[in-house]
């Protein structure tokens, strides 16, 4: 009956959370949460539940998948875990995919699509242009929506955090302005906005021009876009761009691996 | 979870039983993230993977071991250091501490 639920949970992307004691007393005992509902299943009584279930919705928050201990009632101060058995709960988190919000329907923006899948997010395309903006073209997108960046960030702009993305292909001043306008305004993790060091450059004027001047906030533009690969086709640049975004959400500056040293998994 | 999820109700729907292993914690490097998901049916039918193909066939054995045994589930190690090292260790030499529990719930 749990698994029913935590099942029909993923699969439509609801947000939901799996506690379950792996080691101590109870082992095998579970509780399944999610926001804004009484939590099913039990860890033992009603006092670990209410912890580990406010826990658990912390972390499923962050998109944390991690194992955390306590005591047969919850606690957590080491004082109070002293003399007691010690649960360690595993608490699993499905939160739904990221976002990856793709403005231009370009060659490149039907390569990005398709990596952006590959990597697990869910890609929508915008185009104000009806013709450019359908889903034939862009097949791999899971939404093709012909509007204006504004209304588009207006609309669902505040969904955006820092697992998402926001790549602005359009190479067309009064398309990508308002695009950067608008994610700057967000929580969005990555704002890339193609086009060379010259287009960048006189973006950065129209930019000035509506008061985005802001040092912290041009330096959120990861312009030109990618990861210095030496991409040529749309296929190589939606690598390029979809690497930039990992290394972005890591804190690495990529050198290749055979380069480095230390663990690779970290 | 999600790419065995299918599986899993395949396995079900044929009143098949099902033990689950998911990777709960990771020591030093390791292939899959905690939260990797592996599913085995009783007969022996696999989906998913909680490593890179290191450890998989020792979890079959274990999981199938609850599902003939007592059921109960099991928190189980694999790494360099283990003795179980060299039948099935992780060739990136980190330790990977797996919760191998029977599809009851």
């Amino acid at each position: 009956m749990l698994y029913e639920v935590l099942r029909d949970r993923i699969r439509s992307s609801e947000p939901v959370v799996l506690a379950t004691i792996i080691d101590g007393p109870g082992t095998g005992n579970r509780l399944l949460v999610w926001p804004g509902t009484d939590a099913l299943g039990t860890l033992g009584n009603a006092e670990i539940d209410r912890i580990v279930g406010r826990d658990a919705l912390g972390e499923l928050e962050a998109g944390n998948t991690l194992v955390r201990h306590y005591g047969p009632n919850g606690e957590t101060t080491p004082e109070d875990l002293l003399n007691t058995p010690t649960l360690s709960v595993f608490i699993e988190s499905f939160a739904p995919p990221p976002q990856m919000w793709i403005f231009g329907a370009v060659d490149f923006t039907a390569a990005l699509s398709k990596v952006g899948k590959i990597l697990g997010y869910r890609v929508t395309v915008c185009d104000a242009r009806e013709v450019f903006a359908t889903k034939r073209r862009f097949p791999a997108a899971d939404e093709v929506r012909v509007t204006w960046p504004g209304p588009m960030f207006a609309e669902s702009g505040s969904t955006l955090g820092p697992r998402d993305a926001v790549c602005i292909l359009t190479h067309d001043a009064k398309f990508d302005v308002p695009a950067v306008q608008g994610a700057l305004a967000t929580k969005v993790g990555y704002i890339g906005v193609m086009g060379s060091r010259k287009t960048h450059g006189k973006r950065l004027e129209r930019l000035a021009d509506v008061g985005v001047t802001a040092p912290e906030d041009l330096a959120r533009l990861m312009s030109p876009i990618g990861l210095d690969l030496g991409a040529r086709t749309p296929e190589e640049t939606a690598v390029a761009i979809c690497a930039e975004i990992i290394a972005l959400r890591t804190g690495r500056k990529p050198p290749s691996l055979r380069d480095s040293s230390g663990p690779i998994h970290s | 979870m999600k790419d065995i999820l299918d599986d899993i109700d395949r396995w079900r729907a044929a009143g098949r039983r099902v033990a689950v292993a998911r990777v709960v914690n990771i020591e030093g490097s390791g292939p899959r993230d905690p939260g990797a998901a592996m599913a085995v049916s009783e007969d022996g039918e696999v989906a998913g993977s909680v490593s890179g193909g290191c450890v998989e066939g020792a979890v079959v054995g274990e999981a199938l071991g609850i599902l003939n045994g007592d059921g109960n589930p099991k928190l189980v190690k694999f790494g360099y250091s283990d003795d179980e090292a060299f039948a099935v260790g992780l060739t990136c030499g980190g330790i990977i501490h797996l919760f191998i529990e029977p599809l009851t719930w």
